[in-house]
């Protein structure tokens, strides 16, 4: 009744082509992105920045990137821890030799380095395909790990081979750093998902996006029309490691502060960008929103409710939470085998009809 | 969406919790994960102890101590989550037992005015408390262990190791790099060869390591372990037969479940550490009729007396000691994160408040200061009898060369003031 087309006309090739054609959609928009960046830096706190939002939009970010690898252009990544570790290495490197700098152009340099390793490590993805790319992904996971490891100019030589964050500021406010406000720096990071969410929502429509998917559903036939299967392939590769690279740079500079490889980039990484954008949606913006927004508030939620809620003991409800979190997940693809963005979709197509549907 | 508001709406709710007026010791703990089997001992030796205080003197100096206990898994990401969950609910100190989480935390805690307490663990120059003003490590650190461990092999040589070859196997992460520096120096002094051999998390495939050990027959193995790949390694040494006596872990590769997978080939394993074994010690009848008998001991209860356990105990009972500490010197029973910070750094051990403890004998003696936050830097060397189950001590403490070390602190906590701008200062 309220969500409908009738009535909503459009005059103009602009208006026709919009993301959101519906108007309801389009208020819901924008009245989201008004309170996200309005409203909610005034009512945050250490915790919910730290525990919740940072890791969360910073996720998204990752799921976006590898959402317009695997989702849009089919070439199944496994890699992205690896590529997130070159983002954080390349800002730590950068941030410590041009110290003057702003930071967020460091971000963006970072995304850019990242986008270089990202090519190069796709080349093989003109080759092979499938399950057999997967494993050469997870050969760049492994040996970029191994190489931040390895090499000590990365970590500027320090004894224990960790690097850490110094204090960098923007426009005066800290952005990294262990004074940083909660506001800054989720404002900091809010600048970078809606930037990346925006390029990637206009690229996926547009005629790189269509080459992408025209490879995606099948790579001889778009071929044969005409899409070169080097640039559709290699600039997914540049665009995805951007996005993946922006991420593994916030993560590093403005979320922990202190990482090691190891650690922060292992292979469990990969995984877990994976099944945000599994969970989340294949081939969407909107997925991979909802698939990050699962997989970072779920086990914070669950551990809020079990051990702060109900008092259990802290080990129990871990295990708990890896159940219900595995359950969910099997639940959810068993039921939405398209993810969340699916269900989305439907919902939308059903409000559409609703109250009188045929 | 819907989920987000609902998160939000709970997680204030119970974020903002209640204003307490007790002492808040948050447990970042580790039950799960790929760490969990050293991590449990730790965590229940931990709440034991603090349990007791609280049902046989009702708290320190009358003030009921809260704990509460965050799930880690070991894991960085979530480490920031309990540090934010609980900083807020008025946490004096923070032990989170793991290198990596400390780390993180260093600069944080200290602009929040936090202390933490890194026993035997995390940055060695935390030792510089002019530099790391919130951090405390003692009683004593990785450089010292590595200090100690060459001292006892010059012992067992009559002060002479020149050409001989010490091989290092580490955990491939800040943890099982910190060594390497040390043992580097130590080698140029006194003229014996380093062999590094790291292994990745978490450490189950080690047999190149081992094949390489076997091949170039080092005399000693060190070893910088934590977790599943302790058992390996010691299962692997004694698959290929290594002589146990000439292998000695530092005091994270020296639990029982390091070496009881191994079963009798792990006779003869050495590990060092600053604290003794074993359940022999007056506390444990106290701990019996306060906590277990009244059925609130912490975890299955199976822990007691193992290594980890009583190195929870020795954790626990050095922070309530510097919040005694904390509240001699700030005259108030009511002490916040900033006094709490006092009292470790005033904090002195000394044989007899040990023995009041019932702890007689069980560390070493130290005395920090703010020029000194990692205390005297002592070590015992252990030796596993796997006839009996028991780790035996074969030796007394034995003082680390500071000549060395302290040269590479000054050195290392330099470089982190200058790239920090912290201005070194005792206040």
């Amino acid at each position: 009744m309220l969500y409908r087309e009738a009535g909503d006309f459009k005059t103009s090739y602009e208006a026709d082509g919009q993301t959101f054609p519906i108007r309801l959609d389009r208020r819901g928009y924008y009245a989201i992105l008004v309170m996200a960046l309005a409203v909610v830096p005034f009512v945050l706190n250490d915790y919910w920045v730290n525990a919740v939002f940072l890791p969360f939009l910073i996720y998204a970010i990752a799921a976006l990137g590898l959402n317009i690898l695997t989702g849009y252009c089919g070439q199944v990544s496994l890699g992205t821890g690896g590529f997130m570790a070159v983002g954080a290495y390349s800002v730590y490197k950068l941030m410590t030799a041009f110290p003057e700098i702003s930071i967020a152009i460091h971000v963006v340099l970072a995304g850019l380095i990242t986008a270089l390793v990202g090519v190069l490590f796709g080349l093989p993805s003109l080759r092979i395909k499938g399950f057999y790319l997967a494993v050469a992904t997870l050969a760049a996971q492994f040996f970029l790990v191994w190489l931040f490891n390895r090499v000590p100019w990365f970590y500027n030589y320090s004894a224990s081979g960790q690097i850490s964050a110094p204090e960098r500021t923007l426009l005066g406010y800290r952005i990294t750093g262990p004074e940083t406000q909660a506001w800054a720096v989720y404002l900091f990071c809010l600048v970078f998902l809606v930037a990346s969410a925006w390029i990637a929502r206009n690229l996926t429509r547009g005629s790189v996006g269509r080459k992408w998917m025209a490879i995606r559903d099948m790579d001889i036939a778009a071929e044969i029309i005409g899409v070169n299967p080097l640039t559709a392939k290699l600039s997914a590769f540049a665009v995805s490691s951007f996005f993946v690279g922006i991420s593994g740079a916030l993560f590093f500079a403005v979320y922990l502060g202190a990482v090691e490889v190891g650690e922060a980039f292992g292979i469990n990484k990969s995984f877990l960008v994976l099944f945000m954008i599994i969970i989340g949606g294949l081939g969407s913006i909107f997925g991979s929103f909802a698939g990050a927004a699962f997989m970072v508030l779920m086990p914070v939620f669950l551990k809020n409710v079990l051990v702060g809620g109900l008092g259990w003991p802290t080990d129990l409800a871990a295990h708990l939470e890896f159940m219900i979190v595995g359950a969910l997940i099997i639940l959810f693809l068993v039921l939405e085998p398209h993810g969340l963005a699916q269900l989305w979709r439907m919902t939308k197509e059903k409000l559409r009809l609703w109250p009188f549907p045929h | 969406m819907k989920l987000k508001l609902a998160t939000l709406a709970l997680g204030t709710a119970l974020a903002a919790g209640p204003a307490m007026a007790e002492l808040v010791f948050p447990s970042l703990s580790y039950r799960t994960g790929p760490y969990a089997a050293n991590g449990i001992p730790f965590a229940d030796g931990y709440a034991d102890y603090l349990t007791l205080v609280n049902e046989r003197d009702g708290g320190i100096g009358g003030e009921k101590i809260n704990m509460i206990e965050c799930e880690t898994g070991y894991n960085t990401e979530k480490g920031v989550e309990c540090y934010e969950s609980t900083k807020s609910q008025g946490a004096l100190v923070y032990q989170p037992l793991s290198t990596g989480i400390t780390y993180q935390l260093i600069p944080k805690a200290t602009a929040d005015g936090i202390p933490i307490h890194s026993l035997g663990y995390g940055r060695t120059s935390a030792k510089n408390g002019k530099v790391f003003s919130h951090v405390f490590n003692y009683p004593a650190n990785y450089w010292d262990g590595a200090s100690i461990a060459v001292k006892h092999l010059l012992d067992e040589n009559g002060g002479d190791l020149s050409s001989k070859t010490i091989a290092l196997i580490y955990h491939n992460s800040a943890y099982g790099k910190e060594p390497i520096r040390t043992l580097e120096e130590l080698s140029e002094k006194h003229n014996f060869d380093l062999t590094l051999l790291p292994v990745d998390h978490p450490g189950q495939e080690q047999k190149s390591q081992w094949l390489q050990i076997r091949r170039e027959k080092p005399d000693y193995v060190l070893m910088w372990g934590w977790g599943v790949m302790n058992q390996v390694a010691i299962q692997e040494a004694a698959n290929i037969r290594y002589p146990m006596d000439q292998f000695i872990g530092i005091w994270w590769s020296g639990s029982e479940n390091d070496v009881k997978p191994a079963g009798k080939a792990a006779d003869g394993y050495k590990a060092l550490n600053f604290h003794a074994p074993g359940d022999d010690f007056a506390v444990y009848d106290a701990l019996e009729e306060h906590v277990w008998s009244a059925g609130k001991g912490a975890g299955a209860g199976d822990q007691k007396g193992t290594v980890l356990y009583n190195r929870g105990l020795y954790a626990a009972m050095l922070a309530v000691e510097a919040a005694r500490k904390a509240q001699e010197i700030h005259g108030t029973m009511q002490i916040d994160a900033s006094m709490m910070r006092d009292g470790l750094e005033q904090l002195s051990m000394t044989e007899a408040k040990m023995e009041e403890l019932g702890l007689k004998d069980f560390g070493p003696t130290f005395e920090a200061s703010c020029e000194n936050h990692g205390g005297s830097g002592k070590a015992a060397v252990n030796q596993w009898d796997a006839e009996s189950g028991t780790w035996e001590v074969i030796t007394d403490y034995i003082q680390s060369d500071q000549e060395v070390l302290d040269a590479l602190i000054e050195e290392d906590s330099a470089a982190y003031a200058a790239e920090n701008n912290i201005e070194q200062s005792c206040s």
